[in-house]
């Protein structure tokens, strides 16, 4: 059960090359800086780009083979694009309700009203198109997307026309959907916070080539990923919300232990599994555990590893009591001072905690 | 109106709706030539493209004498239509009907072509991307979304070749003769009457054409606002 596409494409001073294939099932990012050849990829998968010599299959299906073509609209895949895609003649309504028209019966799993709901869109609905905002048309078209009940989404940066606060409010509808509509997803982006807040398996393209397919596990386990060439090294932890104490805080659950989380949280996500994003540089080293400090978020863990990272600094790999992993980037010398070796016994403390976003 | 009518002959009538058949006639078969072309035209750039818009702009710097003549030897008894319809025995189409009416055709493609063109242009790829990708086929894209949000491009082609095949001579005269009834069209008709040093019915019909072509020219250019177009 696995997508697999491999094609050839020579323009100019473009060669684009792969033969790839991962699992149809979860959410698969495609990244890479622009011009590494995401999009292509992506429009190859979609029937958009037609290259002689290439190979498309979904399952057991051949979309792509030689003579054997199956076009964009025989192969009940939705796509999301970077830029609002409402048609503009047509209302929100009459935009949401066009593929699920021209959808099968049988084949419809998801309906208006739930996909509405999901979105929280019952308020544009009768709204024409050219009075939503960036943010409203991307969660309207997702909603159409849906609503064609696909076998396969597609989706070619779609928060990256929006901006910072846009984004944080609409990714957790992508969260939601993702979780809810089972529906396998192929999502390209250059936004290492995308990735590390949706993907469970992430393609890295380079110069029209694939450098390779991992988990997001992997990839955020490795030091060098591309995915930290922006901030440095990220630990991404999987934990799920409590309720916000009277204190103004929240806590998030990761095993026995507990982050106290200080910024907006949106009520309806308590009690879902999340993702906590922190930067190994937020991440501090202490032997004993400090007892008046204004430090919330201390918590005893176990050095597995110790690497150089950049100049004059050490990345710790660091575990959780419930195993998950952490990074530290710590000065060498405090290294050295406090006596680090794999195996011993500290205590972490974080600056920021934040929810990926 | 009531001035119009009672001082018309029965021969401007006859002249009026034969016009009237050729300008809905050549529109109707236009459009149907004219829509994938345009689409071809608007989907890239090569070289066999700029060769095909050339062609397609020629009326427009041609004298309608020039297309007319070559229009004359090829439909014509012994040109290579007109002959074979003669050998299948058929008539051939010099001074007929269907002849002005090729002519038109011919003659009114870039007014049909260029607008169409420029809105599939404007209108660009994504559209019709996102419409394949919720289930939409060929025709069934053209009809939700390509011709509703090309709309002002194919009123603006429509309007501008009916006109333009009304104000049509040269090629009339060159390829239809002047027989009424079957070639004798208003333009034509007027011709007739001022070397006929009939000015009082030249005049009436000029005017009529000329309120016309105003007020479809004015329709043009409301529904084309914003919206780069060809100079009729």
């Amino acid at each position: 059960m696995t997508l697999s596409v491999r094609a050839r494409i020579t323009h100019s001073n473009f060669i684009f090359d792969v033969d790839v294939d991962w699992p149809a099932e979860g959410v698969t990012v495609l990244f890479g800086r622009s011009g590494s050849g995401k999009t292509t990829l992506l429009r190859l998968i979609a029937g958009l780009e037609r290259p002689s010599g290439a190979r498309v299959s979904f399952r057991n299906e051949i979309w792509l083979n030689g003579r054997c073509w199956v076009p964009l609209h025989r192969r009940r895949i939705a796509m999301v694009f970077q830029e609002a895609s409402l048609l503009p003649h047509l209302s929100v309504r009459e935009n949401l309700l066009y593929g699920y028209k021209r959808t099968p019966i049988a084949e419809r799993k998801l309906h208006l009203d739930e996909v509405v709901r999901m979105l929280a869109i019952e308020n544009l609905i009768e709204r024409n198109v050219n009075q939503l905002s960036g943010g409203e048309r991307q969660r309207v078209a997702l909603g159409r997307a849906l609503l064609t009940s696909p076998r396969l989404l597609l989706m070619d940066e779609p928060l990256s026309a929006l901006d910072t606060q846009t984004k944080r409010d609409i990714l957790p509808y992508f969260e939601r959907l993702v979780m809810e509509a089972d529906v396998p997803i192929v999502y390209v982006t250059h936004a290492p916070a995308e990735v590390e807040r949706l993907a469970d398996r992430v393609v890295f393209l380079r110069d029209g080539h694939i450098d390779r397919v991992e988990t997001l596990k992997h990839a955020l386990s490795r030091s060098d990923s591309p995915l930290f060439n922006d901030e440095g090294v990220v630990s991404v932890i999987e934990g799920q919300l409590g309720l916000k104490k009277e204190h103004g805080l929240t806590p998030f659950h990761v095993g026995e232990d507990c982050f106290w989380l200080s910024n907006p949280i949106y009520s309806d996500s308590v009690g879902r599994s999340q993702r906590l994003r922190i930067l190994a540089k937020d991440v501090g080293i202490v032997l004993t555990k400090p007892e008046n400090t204004s430090l919330l978020n201390i918590l005893p863990v176990t050095i597995q590893c110790i690497e150089h990272a950049r100049e004059g600094h050490v990345l710790l790999g660091l575990r959780l009591s419930g195993g998950q992993n952490l990074f530290a980037e710590i000065t060498a010398w405090s290294c050295s001072r406090l006596q680090l070796l794999n195996g011993v016994n500290v205590y972490a403390m974080i600056k920021t905690v934040a929810l990926a976003e | 109106m009531e001035y119009l009518r009672q001082s018309l002959s029965a021969e401007d009538w006859t002249a009026i709706w034969l016009t009237l058949r050729l300008c809905l006639y050549t529109t109707l078969i236009l459009m149907v030539i004219a829509t994938p072309v345009a689409w071809w035209l608007a989907s890239g750039r090569s070289a066999s493209r700029t060769a095909v818009q050339a062609v397609v702009a020629l009326p427009l710097v041609l004298p309608p004498t020039v297309l007319g003549f070559y229009l004359l030897i090829t439909l014509g008894p012994r040109g290579f239509i007109g002959g074979t319809l003669e050998d299948m025995g058929f008539h051939h189409l010099a001074f007929t009907f269907e002849g002005i009416l090729i002519g038109s055709v011919l003659y009114s493609m870039p007014f049909a072509v260029q607008p169409l063109q420029e809105a599939f242009a404007n209108l660009g790829r994504r559209p019709i991307e996102v419409a394949a990708s919720l289930g939409a086929g060929l025709i069934d894209r053209f009809i939700s979304v390509i011709l509703p949000m090309t709309k002002g491009g194919f009123i603006v082609a429509m309007t501008l070749t009916f006109a333009h095949t009304m104000g049509e001579f040269g090629v009339i005269l060159m390829v239809g003769g002047n027989i009424p009834g079957v070639t004798h069209v208003l333009s034509t008709t007027i011709y007739g009457y001022t070397e006929g040093m009939q000015y009082a019915a030249a005049g009436r019909l000029s005017l009529m054409l000329l309120i016309f072509a105003f007020i479809v020219l004015f329709v043009v250019y409301w529904f084309n606002r914003g919206f780069e177009m060809v100079k009729p």
